[in-house]
């Protein structure tokens, strides 16, 4: 994936406007970061961008060369994590990452498994089931789902809302590295996530 | 998506509803309980049944009663389960839409023919149920099971995300499940009266059509309900 195009996106709960004519576009190597009050709508941007949720009105168009297809038909190229979203609580975080892989089509050997589980600072945990996990460990395991077939384009909701210091390094390295070959949004609040941004994002508007 | 990729995911799909049910077991347990409960109790309050020729009929129905609301009560599991549990988003994220049609239909009916074997032993056992056609009897149970399968693994796909799932799965799946119950109600009676291929090959037929064009409908409809 080349680049995202957002064209005139509004999205509506019932009567209320959360989000209003959105337009813009972004580039591979680009880091857009998302601001505004709890209920902005930062969230729903993020599922429209991962092809989870319509937008009320426009388009979003995941362009590679001269072809641009939804995000629902590009999922296999976009990464996405979010507090809210939850994996298998009954299976370890390499049994999670292994299903993931396979109902994705992604050939990865289990030592890269366990690799990716490492880097996101999980080592020694991959055969612990996500039941006995901690918040922050199961934060964690959602980075490792989001990167596991690395998207270009990566969507990170409140990325680090549970994770401690050293979750704030992952942070960095994931946006550092994802830098290099795709497209990064971060929806947060947190000033320190704010500098990642080379397109910054309010309610009402691009800054 | 070419087939190998369908079918890898359709497989991982499938072998971790397993994985998850074997180590939940909330499924198998809710259904064996209802199962053996259900048939415990018919068999103590009707005691034993005199011999005549509406007898296979009556047995018939029971089993089938039971396997009914055992399927009410287990096979809207595996889509529920992801709606309570929330790991839908994460999983029609990654999944693609037919590979988690396929692979929880699968999985469906590995419990439902699971619910059939122990609900035809324990008939036969509890309430003396005499199979005078036992290959008929077992094809009968089977194409019922799929015919069943493919009505209620739709509707539970669309009921997973309501508010009050277990009253709109019975609203929306019975009128769906009429024409198969009665089929195999009188299909399952023939087996159980040693009625020959001849009469219970129609029965068979129906059914299996039945599953057929629910699964093609359901195969078309799917991607709507999961996506919307």
């Amino acid at each position: 994936m080349d680049a995202i195009e957002l064209t005139d996106i509004s999205i509506d709960y019932g009567a209320r406007r959360v989000l209003s004519h959105l337009t813009l576009r972004l580039e591979r190597g680009m880091v857009m970061v998302i601001t505004g009050q709890n209920g902005s709508g930062k969230s729903s941007l993020l599922r429209v961008l991962a092809g989870l949720q319509r937008p009320s009105t426009g388009h979003v168009g995941c362009v590679t060369g001269t072809q641009a297809v939804l995000p629902a038909d590009a999922r296999q190229d976009i990464g996405w994590m979010a507090p809210d979203l939850m994996l298998y609580r009954e299976l370890t975080g390499r049994e999670n990452l292994r299903f993931f892989a396979d109902v994705r089509g992604v050939d990865i050997p289990d030592a890269a498994i366990v690799a990716l589980l490492d880097r996101v600072g999980l080592q020694g945990r991959a055969d612990d089931l996500l039941a006995t996990y901690s918040s922050g460990m199961t934060h964690r395991l959602r980075y490792a789902y989001a990167l596991l077939h690395r998207p270009s384009l990566l969507l990170l909701d409140e990325p680090s809302v549970m994770l401690d210091e050293r979750g704030h390094a992952l942070l960095e390295e994931v946006v550092a590295t994802q830098r290099l070959h795709g497209i990064t949004v971060i929806a947060t609040n947190d000033p320190r996530e704010q500098r990642f941004a080379d397109t910054l994002v309010r309610l009402e508007g691009v800054v | 998506m070419n087939n190998s990729l369908l079918w890898r995911a359709t497989k991982a799909v499938f072998v971790r509803e397993v994985r998850s049910e074997l180590r939940s077991r909330q499924a198998l347990n809710a259904v064996a309980l209802f199962a053996v409960c259900s048939i415990v109790a018919v068999s103590i309050g009707l005691g034993p049944l005199n011999r005549s020729a509406e007898l296979p009929l009556i047995h018939a129905a029971l089993v089938w009663i039971v396997l009914l609301f055992a399927a009410f009560t287990a096979l809207a599991r595996v889509f529920v389960v992801e709606e309570e549990q929330r790991t839908a988003a994460a999983l029609r994220l990654a999944a693609p839409v037919h590979a988690v049609y396929l692979g929880k239909l699968l999985f469906n009916l590995v419990l439902l023919v699971a619910l059939t074997l122990l609900v035809a032993v324990l008939a036969v056992v509890l309430l003396r149920m005499q199979v005078k056609a036992p290959t008929a009897f077992a094809v009968m149970l089977a194409a019922g099971s799929l015919g069943l399968v493919t009505g209620t693994t739709l509707i539970a796909a669309i009921i997973a995300r309501a508010s009050s799932r277990s009253t709109l799965f019975a609203v929306l799946s019975f009128p769906l499940l009429i024409p198969l119950l009665v089929t195999a109600v009188r299909g399952t009676a023939l087996a159980l009266a040693g009625a020959g291929w001849d009469r219970c090959l129609a029965p068979i037929q129906t059914l299996l059509a039945y599953a057929v064009a629910m699964f093609v409908t359901s195969l078309f409809l799917f991607a709507t309900v999961w996506e919307d």
